[in-house]
């Protein structure tokens, strides 16, 4: 695990622990640390506790065993409102007999703050989110993704330097989706506050990220930043989580330094990176980006092993091609390759070979 | 609201009675009382032998309470249900004043007594109104417990008003009727003045005040079951009720309660027929009115209810209670023992004054 | 192109204006939804609209008086009562003509009833006329003047006459004046006796205690509407069976329990004698009085204002509460500025249910309210059922549906009626 020294954790998960009924842990051993600043996304199927995570964060659920700390002080025991987090909610939770204005101005009420200030802070975060003009409407007159400004904005108003966003722009059609996810990571940027931000949208985690933690059955199956975690997934959930992704079966045949050499289970051989695969013998799942497999031989590496395919279906998608291969017995096997004017389209029924850099195939856990 | 309920439930009642006209030809009459025990042994002693002779059917409708607002709502929707109807000889003036009763001839419609006395003369004076037929004569009295009211029982009325040595609440009556005759009798009005002394405003505010010297120590009761609960409970020390429901707290239900027989208010109750019948409806309820007001059923009913039979020729007739076995007459309003000292409701003077003393007696209630 | 020229009527293909085509199919739908709502429509109409407006109409009405001595009234229009002497032979006359007929249908004693109300003696004075005077002959006989008064001095005197008089027009407001305690009086309406008044009284104190049996409920139902929306499912249906199964008891058997309750040889005094709390021969009045009907109807009216709260709590979610904590409120700052105001449509839909519920109860306040817990609607059943004084009940009805109608408005300007939901 990355070792980053306790002085720079702004916000420290340590053996935290989350049961609801006593006999099943929703959040198992979780350890992290997040420096100042870090927009960190807890990415995972439903169930696999990150919400949980982010509740205990807040103080909305207790953690069974365990220490959360912030800013280096254990929060376990302090209420949530005397937190000093912002939240923003799946729904938004924007107060619908409060007007825009006043939703913004309630954070700042109830910390006594004198009425000129709220109103200059107020105007200044609906400027922000470039709602200038909304104070005075009410919630339910507001398009779902200008309440999410204002939620957001609800949430920064009060200048709480770490902000939790519980799947914020699930509710959003996809185009508004692309384009708040940009607009929150811009503000964030700007302001300089720790974010962490909840969802099962991996695209969401990729594009707005500085680390994601991707989470599955209450533990941490690996944090990195979004291109190693795409690049070098650490287990076969991982990368069957993030992104695209073949997987073909086999047992380990020998390793040698950086490439294993593996038999798949119709007997063909390939090269792969051993990742966590130690000894010959071992079972293994191996993974390969789609769009890393290459069919031309010209292309390929001298040496290398390469398998027999036959083209199931061709689908054109605009920008590149998309071919459903049948490869050692699996017919889901996906090649993707860009719509470039000398590209080919394989055309189904054709017999092809193809192959890949053996650092690009992990052999991952079975 | 309650007077849309009763508006609603009178058009209810007009459009089920337009359904149920198919009724009048067959052999069943509705015949309408108070239920309870009252109506029970109007069953055994009148309803079952009458059943039995005529292969009748009769159909039991405990409304006897709302009967003239029900049967006026009837008329007005021009569909009249019932076949005879049990009531208090003053609402069955108010209903021949109304014209919602039919006027019976005792000579020709009842039966005469077994030793010839016609109907007529063996009612005598109870036949208060054309439409009434008389059945029983029942009183208002005191009923007290015996075991808090120390080694002096009350035996005269104006103990009702003597808080000093009879401490306790009381329950009355939550009506003028009674109790304001009651207060002028103890106020030191004559027994024969009483009236006239009601009659007048003066005479109106002298029983108010009265009453209101024991006022913080009543609980008004309105219905005729209040009373004998309250006595059993110990709640109220004596109270005002009908003869028969104190009978049955102390004869039946073994209570330490005795009689305050003492300036006991007479009152009648009675059969009517509904105007409107159709001839068929009209001659099978004259039919059942011949059958049940004669000698012998008036003085049975006497044998399940302590309620003196409203014929003369029925007195000799009563026996003893059908289950308790005990002898009737000691317990009957009417006897001498208990009659020495005893009024006969108004009827002349209530049906004028009522209205008018009722809404001083709530007024001043509610102050 | 058609030669079809701009400036006609579009038509539709078979040539009719379209204008008239759409109008024939809408019409067919409204048509075929009016036949689906009719029977509902029906329903109402008879079982609601019209005893209402029956109601409104007894109010006023008094046409007795002129239909069952029509030559009397007129014979009567033109006499002074100022003069304090009985009116002329003519008016006798007149009224033995009447009464003849009267007597004949059987409406004299009815009239009689009618006159009661506001003349006292009025009744048995029909009544025992109407005997007499079938032995009158209009044709022979001379002086009716001297025959009435021989049935009764009566008939010789102002009072009767009057009151005919006053009471000759089709239709009057007495019964409304009676209903706020003032008579029609020789200037005009005038205030009754201080010693008979009463309904202004009974309608105040309907009011009033209505609003605290609604407050009492709101303050009790809230708590546990709140539990209901927030407790684990399972939980929650147990109490929601709690909170139902007063409506599975007829409502005459949880009164007699209050009372069982509440009297003085009751068990809560009966209790506190026990603990000591109390003296034995202090036990406190707890029944028969405005606290009985309070306590007892506030528990029968519970579950009224309980199911909209709820249904209302229901649909807020629990993350407002947690984002105003997030936000750094206090769990009462939270409740209060967030939960409590998303709630108020429950507690005005609840509120507007008990209230007018409570105004028109008489059951209850007959049987545990004793003589200072008694409401409007009491009287209302006595002149219904026992005084039959149907005008007047009906003009006691028409104020409080007048007053509920009112408190109605008054609301809906204030909270505003759209603010008021029983769920969703």
């Amino acid at each position: 695990m990355a070792d980053i020294h306790s002085s720079d954790a702004f916000v420290e998960f340590e053996r935290v622990q989350k049961s609801y009924d006593g006999e099943n842990l929703v959040v198992k051993d979780l350890n992290l640390v997040m420096p100042k600043g870090e927009f960190l996304t807890m990415l995972g199927p439903s169930g696999s506790g990150k919400t949980t995570c982010l509740m205990m964060l807040a103080g909305f659920e207790t953690a069974t065993h365990g220490d959360i700390r912030l800013d280096g002080e254990s929060i376990n025991n302090i209420p949530p409102h005397k937190r000093g987090i912002g939240m923003v909610f799946q729904n938004y939770a924007l107060f619908p007999h409060m007007t825009v204005a006043e939703n913004l101005s309630f954070p700042l009420e109830v910390r006594k703050m004198g009425k000129s200030e709220r109103e200059a802070k107020v105007k200044r975060v609906l400027d922000m989110v470039q709602m200038g003009e909304f104070g005075g409407r009410r919630p339910a007159q507001l398009s779902g993704g200008q309440q999410q400004r204002i939620a957001l904005a609800r949430a920064l108003v009060f200048e709480a330097e770490l902000v939790l966003m519980d799947e914020p722009l699930g509710a959003l059609d996809k185009q508004l989706r692309e384009h708040m996810q940009f607009e929150i990571k811009r503000i964030a940027d700007n302001l300089g506050i720790t974010v962490v931000y909840v969802t099962h949208d991996q695209t969401e985690a990729l594009t707005m990220s500085d680390r994601v933690a991707v989470f599955d059955d209450g533990r941490i199956q690996q944090l990195a930043p979004p291109d190693t975690l795409y690049e070098q997934p650490e287990n076969s959930f991982v990368a069957q989580f993030i992104g695209e992704n073949n997987t073909l079966e086999g047992v380990v045949k020998e390793i040698n330094g950086d490439v294993a050499l593996v038999r798949l289970d119709d007997g063909e051989l390939i090269d792969c990176k051993p990742v966590n695969v130690s000894k010959p013998g071992e079972r293994t799942r191996v993974s390969i980006r789609p769009e890393r497999v290459e069919y031309n031989k010209e292309r390929l590496q001298e040496g290398v092993h390469t398998l027999k395919a036959e083209v199931m279906e061709f689908i054109y998608m605009g920008d590149i091609f998309r071919t459903r291969l049948k490869v050692a017995g699996n017919d889901e096997f996906i090649i993707k390759t860009r719509n470039a004017p000398d590209q080919v389209r394989l055309q189904p029924g054709t017999q092809i070979e193809i192959g890949w850099l053996p650092q690009d195939c992990r052999a991952l856990d079975a | 609201m309650k007077p849309l309920n009763l508006l609603m439930a009178t058009t209810a009642l007009a459009i089920a009675g337009g359904m149920a006209s198919a009724q009048d030809m067959t052999d069943e009459m509705t015949i309408v009382s108070w239920g309870g025990a009252y109506s029970n042994s109007q069953q055994k002693a009148y309803h079952e032998p009458y059943m039995e002779k005529t292969g009748v059917k009769i159909i039991n409708d405990e409304s006897s309470a709302e009967a003239v607002a029900k049967l006026r709502a009837m008329n007005e929707a021009g569909n009249v249900t019932w076949d005879v109807v049990d009531v208090v000889a003053s609402d069955a003036i108010r209903l021949c004043d109304e014209g919602l009763a039919m006027e019976i001839d005792p000579d020709t419609q009842l039966a005469a007594a077994p030793d010839g006395t016609s109907a007529a003369d063996d009612f005598g004076d109870l036949l208060v109104s054309e439409c009434f037929i008389p059945q029983i004569v029942y009183s208002t009295a005191f009923g007290y417990r015996t075991d808090l009211v120390g080694d002096t029982p009350p035996d005269d009325i104006c103990d009702v008003f003597d808080t000093e040595t009879y401490p306790g609440k009381r329950s009355l009556e939550k009506r003028p009727i009674n109790n304001m005759e009651w207060a002028l009798l103890c106020d030191g009005v004559a027994k024969d003045d009483v009236y006239d002394v009601l009659a007048t405003a003066e005479g109106q505010e002298q029983a108010l005040a009265k009453l209101d010297t024991i006022k913080d120590d009543v609980i008004w009761w309105s219905a005729g079951a209040d009373t004998p609960q309250l006595l059993a409970d110990g709640e109220v020390v004596m109270g005002s009720t009908y003869n028969g429901r104190l009978f049955s707290v102390i004869e039946e239900q073994k209570q330490p309660v005795a009689m305050l027989w003492d300036a006991q208010v007479f009152d009648l109750d009675g059969w009517i027929i509904p105007a409107g019948l159709s001839e068929e409806r009209k001659a099978r309820a004259l039919d059942y009115i011949m059958f049940a007001t004669d000698t012998q059923r008036l003085a049975d009913q006497a044998k399940y209810i302590s309620y003196g039979p409203a014929r003369a020729s029925s007195a000799p007739l009563v026996g003893q209670h059908a289950e308790l076995g005990i002898d009737m007459a000691p317990h009957m309003p009417t006897d001498p023992a208990n009659a020495k000292n005893t009024f006969l409701y108004n009827y002349e003077f209530w049906a004028d004054y009522r209205d008018d003393i009722d809404a001083k007696f709530q007024a001043w209630l509610a102050k | 192109m058609s030669d079809q020229t701009t400036s006609g009527p579009v038509l539709a293909a078979d040539g009719t204006p379209l204008k008239r085509s759409l109008a024939r199919a809408l019409r067919l739908q409204k048509m075929r939804a009016l036949a689906l709502i009719a029977p509902l429509l029906l329903f109402v109409l008879i079982t609601f609209i019209a005893p209402i407006a029956d109601m409104l109409f007894r109010s006023v009405e008094n046409q007795i008086v002129s239909e069952t001595l029509p030559q009397t009234v007129v014979a009567l229009a033109d006499w002074d009562p100022t003069t304090g002497e009985a009116p002329d032979e003519a008016v006798y006359r007149a009224l033995a003509a009447d009464l003849k007929v009267a007597v004949e249908d059987k409406t004299h004693t009815r009239l009689g009833s009618r006159l009661n109300y506001e003349l006292t003696g009025a009744s048995s004075l029909f009544r025992k006329s109407g005997r007499k005077v079938k032995r009158m002959d209009l044709e022979s006989d001379t002086s009716f003047k001297e025959a009435f008064t021989d049935i009764d001095r009566k008939w010789g005197e102002v009072a009767i006459w009057e009151t005919i008089q006053t009471y000759s027009p089709k239709y009057t407001n007495g019964y409304f004046l009676n209903a706020v305690d003032m008579r029609k009086g020789p200037d005009g309406p005038e205030a009754r006796p201080e010693n008979q008044q009463i309904y202004m009284m009974l309608f105040g104190r309907t009011l009033f205690m209505s609003l605290v049996i609604t407050m009492s409920c709101i303050i009790l139902g809230y708590p546990v509407a709140w539990l209901l929306a927030n407790l684990p499912t399972r939980t929650s249906n147990l109490l929601m069976i709690l909170v139902l199964l007063p409506f599975w008891t007829s409502l005459l058997v949880r009164t007699s329990a209050w009372k069982v309750m509440l009297q003085q040889q009751g068990v809560i005094n009966d209790t506190l004698v026990w603990l000591g709390l109390v003296a034995d021969d202090a036990r406190l009045v707890m029944i028969n009085n405005q606290f009985g009907t309070i306590v007892a109807m506030t528990h029968i009216l519970l579950p009224f204002m309980i199911l909209p709260m709820y249904s209302v709590m229901q649909t807020i979610q629990p993350s407002y509460l947690r984002a105003a904590k997030s936000m750094g409120a206090t769990n009462w700052t939270a409740f209060w500025r967030v939960y409590f105001p998303q709630s108020v449509p429950g507690i005005g839909a609840g509120s507007i249910l008990v209230f007018i519920l409570s105004i028109g109860y008489y059951i209850t306040p007959e049987i545990v309210g004793g003589n200072t817990g008694t409401f409007i609607s009491n009287r209302i059943a006595y002149h219904i059922s026992s005084s039959l004084n149907w005008g007047l009940a009906a003009a006691l009805g028409a104020i409080l549906l007048a007053v509920v109608l009112l408190l109605y408005y008054v609301y809906d300007k204030i909270v505003g009626i759209d603010n008021v939901k029983l769920g969703g």
